[in-house]
């Protein structure tokens, strides 16, 4: 039976109060976790526009458990409350709520220590393709020819494919996710809850700051990553990977809406040329036919 | 009760076990290394209850002891040198969070060039992070400290972390007969854990969000240091608790030799402590009457204490393994700030000695008190208030 949201508990864990911006994808996420994962999650959040989103001391606009820990530390914080918490038996889900920043560049080394000794932990990518917390720089999960701060004439490098990387670790459950597919996200998430070892969750989270669109436009732009095939949505159990539903049509290259539907509704990409274009669109198509054969197997 | 020859380093892991410690992180440094690899082996053959998080570096070490600690258990880890500095943000991040735990340093110099002796660069360098800081003279006092700093840590006036400090091989790699005090004799000695508060599911406590207010803020930083002055009763108090347990009283945060009667004092921290005390009664043997000043706190720096023991003195020589560059050695300079507004004005000088794991030893503190008593004697003060001592 699939999840429906009629399924979904009422309780809220994003209230207001919170300092998200308009539109922001990481309150979206945030909301979808505490519906996954409710009372049983502890936060471990590092440096991050999330240090800010949960409003000020003594208050909050989050009502998780929170640790916010050093830029680079989170999995191994997180290691440790794990390991605590199963030496008391207290029944706990410890979540690690890193940006693409905590997770694929400062804090890799700690990601991948805590993945490769397979502790206890899910840690999740949000994923807003750039350092937006200080101002919109460049991170190595940028995607190629975007505007940041630090790349004015667009990005020169591909983003980083984080998840085949944290795949090859060979933990037991890896998976990406879309703030545009929450029934998605929160199936996954119930899911890596319910795996003992390390969960590693990628979401995919356009932020209307720093791609340059609307903040009413949050959803359809994460939206149409999936149906230009730009974002996949994927799980790895044991290293199996398959396709999730909702990304399923596009295996169908045909299916594919064309890459600049995507492009062109973003202030980021508005330099980009068409030779860009191509190179993307090859990027795409390329990433796809990998998936596929590794799907198949 | 049982007796062993025990280095350092293993009195630190047996420490750490009677101490019922629940998990321990740390990643190998040479000289730290054979106290995890200690720690590891009671764990494999059965003898000790302690879970190990084999982490990929310091940093995470830290982090990890950190986790497990704010979720409510009591953790250890241990470095030394590059790992210490490695980790360095997150010393910082554990002390004003406020979470008891403890970490042993073996302290080495600092590179380059690649050098494993001991020096105190490493940990003086942490004197403002918020930690206690002690060092151990020797191999019985490393392991009784350990255990009792787990008390004074987890005491509700004090509740921050602290360090046992050790000189690399001086004591981490040499045997030495030990006392191993009985486990119901620890527990009798050492109460449940405690902290000031502990992330639990299902609890929305939040821990380090964005302060709204900084003048509370400020007032949770200068507590910090409110804590280190309050802790330094707690560690007189709990010096007195474990000496009526097992006969051994290190005196809380300083401790003299023959300072009473002495005309001149040597002050200092660590291993080469035992030097002093041989120096100063070889001086004593041809009419220099001296005294030893051990440090034991590095941080609260203990300055009542230290006054009262200079107080009188005909001259007093600081001895720093380490020097803050471009100003002087951070004993010494710790020493003088308190002494002025104490009104306090006697010969006083600074050798920087032993860097870089350089040997000294007590004829070396003996020829350099010898010719500090002519000095002060001749001209009634010193001509150089900082020395750097070239060897023999």
């Amino acid at each position: 039976m699939p999840l429906t949201i009629r399924d979904l508990p009422k309780e809220k864990y994003v209230l207001p109060g919170n300092a998200a911006c308009p539109g922001c994808p990481e309150a979206m996420g945030l909301r979808y976790v505490g519906m996954a994962l409710g009372s049983k999650a502890i936060l471990v959040i590092p440096a991050g526009c999330t240090s800010i989103i949960q409003g000020l001391m003594p208050g909050s606009g989050l009502s998780f458990p929170i640790v916010n820990v050093a830029f680079s530390s989170a999995d191994a914080v997180a290691s440790g409350v794990a390991v605590a918490k199963e030496l008391i038996a207290e029944e706990s889900v410890v979540v690690v709520w890193a940006g693409d920043g905590a997770t694929a560049d400062i804090g890799f080394a700690t990601l991948s220590g805590a993945a490769e000794r397979n502790d206890n932990i899910i840690h999740i990518c949000v994923d807003n393709e750039a350092y937006m917390n200080t101002g919109i720089q460049r991170s190595s999960l940028t995607p190629l020819g975007a505007w940041t701060t630090t790349t004015w004439r667009g990005k020169t490098e591909p983003k980083k494919n984080m998840p085949l990387i944290m795949i090859s670790h060979g933990v037991p459950y890896v998976a990406t996710a879309s703030v545009a597919y929450p029934m998605d996200f929160i199936e996954k998430l119930r899911k890596a809850a319910s795996i003992k070892g390390f969960k590693y969750i990628h979401l995919h989270a356009p932020c209307p700051v720093g791609w340059r669109f609307d903040p009413s436009e949050t959803v359809e732009i994460a939206r149409l990553a999936i149906e230009t095939g730009m974002w996949v949505l994927m799980e790895a159990e044991n290293g199996k990977i398959r396709i999730s539903p909702p990304s399923k049509p596009y295996i169908d290259k045909n299916r594919r809406k064309p890459l600049k539907e995507y492009l062109e509704r973003q202030g980021r990409f508005r330099d980009v040329s068409n030779e860009l274009i191509k190179e993307l669109e090859k990027e795409v198509d390329e990433y796809w036919e990998l998936l596929i054969r590794l799907s198949s197997q | 009760m049982v007796r062993l020859t025990l280095t350092g380093n293993h009195c630190v892991a047996y420490a750490v076990k009677l101490s019922k410690v629940k998990v321990v992180s740390a990643y190998p440094i040479t000289p730290q290394t054979t106290i995890v690899e200690k720690i590891s082996e009671l764990v494999d053959l059965g003898d000790a209850d302690i879970k190990m998080i084999r982490v990929e570096s310091e940093h995470s070490a830290l982090a990890a002891v950190y986790g497990a600690a704010t979720a409510g258990v009591r953790a250890f880890t241990a470095t030394s040198s590059h790992g210490l500095l490695y980790m360095h943000e997150m010393v910082w991040w554990v002390a004003q969070a406020r979470v008891p735990l403890v970490m042993a340093v073996v302290t080495r110099t600092i590179g380059p060039p690649w050098n494993i002796w001991t020096d105190h660069h490493d940990i003086m360098d942490q004197r403002d992070t918020g930690w206690l800081i002690m060092m151990a003279e020797n191999n019985q006092e490393v392991l009784d400290e350990t255990i009792k700093l787990f008390k004074i840590t987890e005491d509700p006036e004090v509740y921050l972390p602290g360090i046992v400090g050790l000189d690399a091989f001086i004591l981490s790699h040499t045997v030495e007969p030990v006392e191993i005090p009985e486990q119901e004799l620890v527990d009798s000695f050492l109460p449940e854990r405690r902290q000031p508060y502990v992330i639990k599911s299902g609890e929305a406590l939040i821990m380090g969000n964005v302060p709204s207010d900084l003048l509370t803020n400020s007032r949770m930083r200068w507590d910090i240091h409110l804590g280190l002055r309050r802790a330094e009763k707690v560690i007189d108090r709990v010096d007195m608790e474990w000496g009526k347990l097992t006969g051994r009283r290190y005196g809380g945060l300083t401790e003299c030799y023959k300072c009473e009667d002495a005309d001149y004092l040597f002050v200092g921290i660590g291993a080469w402590v035992g030097d002093m005390r041989l120096a100063a009664d070889r001086l004593r043997a041809v009419g220099m009457r001296f005294g030893v000043l051990k440090i034991r706190y590095v941080r609260p720096f203990p300055y009542l204490r230290v006054l009262d023991s200079v107080r009188g003195k005909k001259g007093v020589l600081v001895f720093d393994r380490s020097v803050s560059a471009g100003s002087a050695g951070p004993l010494f300079l710790d020493l003088v700030s308190h002494m002025y507004p104490h009104r306090l004005n006697i010969p006083i000088k600074n050798v920087v000695a032993g860097l870089a794991g350089y040997e000294v030893n007590y004829e070396d503190f003996f020829r350099i008190g010898e010719s500090f008593v002519k000095e002060v004697s001749e001209t009634g003060w010193v001509s150089e208030f900082l020395e750097f001592y070239p060897g023999r």
